[in-house]
C-alpha cells in the first residue's frame, strides 16, 4: 500500500486561509509576509525568517568603501587602535582571475552559516546561531579564546585587544571578546535594512540585497530563483547566508 | 465661660507640645543626614519616581532583572522590553554629565562605591545618554 501523503496541519489550512483573505483585502504590491515579520516588543525572533544578503559583484564598484564606512559608522567601530589589530567586521575584496585578467569587487564579512563552525567550536556557548539564522557573540559569555576566529573559514571575526569608550548605546562592545558581523541586528529588529545594504543604495550601486531567504515572495527569493548565485566555500556545505552573484 | 477657658488652657499646652515633638521628629532625621553613625551613598536622582519597579524591589533585584533580560535579549532577539540597561540610562543618567557612572554622585557609581561591587556593565555598555541629535533608547520603546 502506498503511503498516503500527509495532511496539512489545522494550523497551515487556518493560516493559508487568512493569507489568501488578507491577500485580496491587501493592494497590490504589499505583501501579507511583510506585515507577518513585525514583531512586536517582547516578541522573539521566529525561525520562520532567515535573514540573508546577496551581494550582485558586477555593481560592486571597486575603491567604493561606502559598505565598511557605513559599518564603521553605525557599529562605531572607528578607534585609536593600529589598523592590524582594529577589528574589521566587513571588509572589501578584490579579486583577479590570472588567466583571464576579469576583476570583480566585492564586500566580505560573516556570512551567517545555517551550520557555523564558530558555533560548533565555541567552548562556552557564547557563539551561537539567532533563530532567523543571525550568528552572534554573546559577549557576556565570550572568554576570548578566539577558537572561532580559527574555525571560520571566512576570517570574518576580530578579537578586541584594548579597552573601548564611546561605545554606541545600540551595539556594546569591549576588550577581551569576539566580535564579528551582526548583520545590524539591532536594525533588523526595528524593521530597518543593514547600514552596508542601506549606504550601498544610498551610494546608488545598489549592489546588497537583504531580505528573508524563507519567504518566496521575497525580493532577494525572487532574485536567487531568477539568476545564478554562489556560496563562497561552497565545498564546505555551511549554507551561507550571504550569497554572491557574478563572481 | 470660665469653665471653657479652664479646657482651653491645657488644650493650648498640647497643642504646643505637639508641635515641639513635630519639630522634633523632623530637625532629628535632617540631623542624622548630616553626620549619621550610619553612612549612607549620597546620589543623585534625577528621575526616580516612576521606575520599572517599586524602588525597594529595584534596589535588591536590578542586577537580576537585567541578567534575566539580557539573556532574552540577546539570544532570543526580545526588544523593547520594560527592563534594559539602555532605559536604566536614559532615565537615570546625570543631567549635568550625562552618565550613570563618572563620580560618586552618579546613579549607578554613587551605590556600587558605597557598596563595594564592581561594576561591570558599562566597560560595554554605553554609560551616557546619546548625544544631542540621535534617537533616546526610551524613545524607540512603543
Amino acid at each position: 500500500m502506498s503511503p498516503l501523503p500527509p495532511k496539512p496541519s489545522r494550523r497551515a489550512l487556518l493560516g493559508a486561509g487568512a493569507a489568501a483573505a488578507a491577500g485580496l483585502a491587501l493592494a497590490p504590491g504589499v505583501r501579507l509576509i511583510e506585515l507577518a515579520q513585525a514583531r512586536v516588543a517582547g516578541e522573539p525572533a521566529t525561525g520562520q525568517v532567515r535573514w540573508g544578503l546577496l551581494i550582485d559583484a558586477d555593481r560592486c564598484a571597486s575603491g567604493c568603501t561606502a559598505c565598511v564606512d557605513a559599518c564603521s559608522q553605525e557599529n562605531g567601530l572607528d578607534s585609536a587602535v593600529a589598523l592590524r589589530q582594529r577589528p574589521q567586521w566587513i571588509r572589501k575584496v578584490e579579486l583577479k582571475e590570472l588567466r583571464t585578467g576579469r576583476e570583480v569587487s566585492l564586500p566580505m564579512m560573516c556570512q551567517h552559516c545555517a551550520d557555523p563552525p564558530c558555533v560548533d567550536v565555541c567552548p562556552t556557548g557564547a557563539s551561537f546561531k539567532r533563530a532567523d539564522g543571525i550568528v552572534l557573540v554573546d559577549r557576556h559569555s565570550c572568554i576570548g579564546c578566539r577558537y572561532c576566529m580559527m574555525a571560520c573559514p571566512y576570517k570574518a571575526r576580530s578579537f578586541v585587544h584594548a579597552s573601548l569608550t564611546g561605545q554606541k548605546p545600540d551595539v556594546p562592545r569591549g576588550k577581551g571578546c569576539v566580535e564579528g558581523c551582526t548583520l545590524c541586528v539591532h536594525r533588523i529588529d526595528r524593521e530597518q535594512n543593514p547600514a552596508c545594504v542601506q549606504a550601498c543604495a544610498d551610494a546608488e550601486h545598489g549592489a546588497m540585497l537583504f531580505g528573508d531567504l524563507n519567504d518566496p515572495h521575497s525580493a532577494i527569493a525572487r532574485r536567487m530563483r531568477e539568476v545564478e548565485t554562489h556560496a563562497v566555500r561552497a565545498d564546505l556545505a555551511l549554507d551561507p547566508g550571504v550569497r554572491y552573484q557574478g563572481i | 465661660m470660665p469653665m471653657s477657658a479652664v479646657a482651653c488652657r491645657p488644650s493650648r499646652s498640647l497643642a504646643l507640645a505637639l508641635l515641639a515633638c513635630v519639630a522634633g521628629f523632623v530637625a532629628v532625621p535632617a540631623a542624622a543626614e548630616e553626620a549619621g553613625r550610619t553612612p549612607k551613598p549620597s546620589i543623585v536622582i534625577e528621575s526616580g519616581e516612576h521606575c520599572v519597579a517599586a524602588p525597594e524591589q529595584m534596589r535588591r533585584e536590578h542586577p537580576d532583572m537585567l541578567r534575566h533580560q539580557r539573556d532574552r535579549t540577546v539570544h532570543r532577539g526580545e526588544r523593547g522590553m520594560k527592563v534594559s540597561l539602555n532605559r536604566c540610562v536614559a532615565c537615570h543618567a546625570d543631567h549635568q554629565t550625562g552618565s550613570v557612572i563618572g563620580s560618586n554622585q552618579a546613579f549607578c557609581q554613587g551605590c556600587h562605591s558605597f557598596a563595594a561591587v564592581r561594576i561591570d556593565c558599562f566597560d560595554c555598555h554605553q554609560s551616557s545618554i546619546r548625544p544631542a541629535g540621535t534617537r533616546l533608547a526610551r524613545e524607540a520603546v512603543p
